[in-house]
């Protein structure tokens, strides 16, 4: 029954004059973001917004998690998003919907309305906002995940050296995720563009366990099952002792010590051969 | 537990049966859109379950379902038989990595495949084995 | 039953893969191909397996045994096509497929067939060669 009241005042306010609550609420939720987004951007965002409060209010009922405030949680969910993507910060966003407080007080104050109505205001916006809040860091949770898969995607390029000769150079630690990934592509690549030898080169890796190592291993054995050949290349001394130190039998998978070794190596497995010239640029006679 | 995948199950009795395995477990797997790499392991292990009982359980019958849990969402699929049973399930599950040892049954290859293996057997009771790959 | 069709290809059969093979197809195949093989002379067998998705172990057992096959018959197989997809199941479930060549593809699998057939060659020639002499007969010896 006070939420009934209560709802049928804030609707009385509100319909007071529907426009000049929407500017003012726009204007102050604008106010504190140095222009990074304007009041003709946000006020048919915050009109939509408004709307579908209304209608809710108009169905006597308070409670955010009804069904009647699916409409507003849509949009506050969307909203979120979308700054979310933009880069504001949760509490800006949350902010914004926080700031129809001040504008309903104003309204509430002007027109004597009693201590009551103030408090279920107040708490009738901190339970939008508090939504708000928690649809951002879900925005941003599904943010963070799609760079990462983006991030994942960037550093590990497979590039072809040659007729034949396809490498994958990998920057950075390796865990098991991200060393599959790369045992996927490659051995893709090795189909797409019906190469026979592959280069794993692991100098910008500064460390390798047990795990990784295995996934190596696979991906070189695997290589093999396809009819390619597999050399896993710059392997630095810490690397190697560590190998060693694990006990992980690297059999007769080929190693090199640079990039530039192996690429020698399945260079001239393929019957192609590197000559020096004696004079650069000018053939010899 | 059950998601709109259903629940479906299958006899295995015959080679052909286990092509059809196959293509019911994919099926599943298609539907909650496993990785490639991931149906491919999935489907596989399925196929040398089911070829177990058709080699050494006599008859059996597989159930497949999804299965969700902590946001996640899988395929599970159980393997049952009223065959034998596995009299020692360590050296059964203990197939050398490269040199495919133990009882050639294939369950430590099967059980590399998926992410949770279960395996429930007693001598004369036959064998269970249930198994599930989850989406990433 | 569905018999997998065997084509000829040079001195080389043909084996191509397109589905699931019920267990008589397997069968079949094998018996199939050994009489292929004595028929035509043969010298090698491809089986391209790029349009298959699953490789089991009954799978696996099923080439060792086509390339065991053709070997008593006296030719060389390879396999063709395998999917990374494959490649990696196959590693993870312990399938070393020994005794059976791999290509990555047709161009690629015949090329080795016909390394392996043109080395053969010399030695039928003459049985004391050794690899160290030329290839081409007559040529004086380095």
């Amino acid at each position: 029954m006070a939420g009934d009241d209560g709802s049928r005042r804030i609707l009385e306010l509100v319909r007071q004059d529907e426009a000049v609550l929407l500017q003012r609420w726009v204007a102050m939720a604008v106010a504190p973001l140095q222009g990074r987004l304007t009041p003709a951007e946000l006020a048919p965002v915050f009109g939509e917004l408004l709307a579908t409060l209304t209608n809710a209010l108009d169905k006597g009922d308070l409670d955010i998690r009804s069904d009647n405030y699916a409409g507003p949680r849509a949009l506050l969910a969307e909203m979120s998003r979308d700054w979310a993507r933009r880069g504001f910060t949760p509490t800006e966003t949350a902010s914004s919907v926080f700031s129809l407080k001040e504008t309903l007080f104003g309204l509430a104050d002007g027109a004597g309305e009693p201590h009551q109505t103030v408090l279920t205001i107040s708490r009738w916006i901190d339970t939008l906002g508090l939504y708000t809040f928690e649809a951002f860091a879900r925005a941003r949770e599904q943010v963070i995940t799609e760079q990462a898969e983006q991030l994942l995607e960037l550093s590990t390029p497979v590039v072809k050296l040659w007729d034949g000769v396809v490498a994958v150079p990998l920057i950075g630690t390796l865990d098991s995720a991200r060393t599959q990934i790369v045992m996927e592509k490659l051995l893709q690549a090795l189909v797409d563009t019906g190469s026979e030898r592959a280069i794993i080169d692991i100098t910008g890796v500064p460390a390798v366990d047990t795990e990784v190592a295995q996934h190596l291993l696979k991906t070189v054995v695997a290589a093999r099952l396809m009819g390619a050949e597999c050399t896993i290349s710059g392997i630095r001394p810490q690397i190697a002792q560590t190998i060693v130190a694990l006990g992980i039998e690297f059999g007769d998978i080929p190693t090199k010590a640079t990039l530039a070794d192996a690429l020698l190596h399945a260079l001239r497995g393929s019957g192609v051969d590197v000559v020096r010239q004696l004079r650069p640029g000018r053939r010899n006679s | 537990m059950t998601g709109a995948g259903s629940v479906a199950q299958m006899p295995i009795r015959t080679g052909d049966d286990v092509v059809r395995v196959r293509q019911l477990v994919r099926g599943h797997a298609q539907a909650v859109r496993l990785s490639l790499v991931d149906q491919t392991k999935l489907v596989t292990a399925a196929s040398e379950l089911a070829r177990n009982i058709v080699t050494y359980g006599g008859s059996g019958v597989v159930r497949v379902d999804t299965v969700t849990s902590n946001g996640r969402t899988g395929i599970r699929a159980t393997f049952a038989d009223s065959g034998p049973g596995i009299a020692d399930l360590q050296l059964a599950l203990t197939d050398g990595w490269t040199s495919g040892a133990g009882l050639g049954l294939g369950l430590g290859g099967a059980r590399r495949l998926v992410d949770d293996f279960d395996i429930d057997t007693e001598v004369g009771r036959g064998t269970t084995v249930t198994v599930v790959k989850w989406t990433r | 039953m569905e018999r997998v069709p065997i084509l000829q290809l040079g001195n080389a059969l043909l084996v191509s893969i397109q589905v699931d093979l019920q267990d008589d197809s397997v069968v079949a195949l094998q018996e199939d191909l050994a009489e292929r093989i004595v028929a035509t002379g043969a010298a090698g067998v491809v089986i391209d397996i790029s349009a298959v998705e699953i490789v089991d172990s009954f799978t696996g057992r099923m080439f060792a045994s086509i390339a065991a096959l053709s070997r008593v018959l006296d030719a060389e197989t390879v396999v063709v096509g395998m999917r990374p997809a494959v490649a990696i199941t196959l590693v993870e479930l312990g399938l070393s497929l020994e005794g059976v060549r791999t290509a990555l593809d047709l161009e690629k699998g015949m090329a080795i067939l016909d390394g392996l057939a043109a080395r053969r060659g010399i030695e039928d020639q003459d049985p004391d060669d050794n690899a160290e002499r030329p290839v081409t007969p007559g040529a004086p010896a380095p």
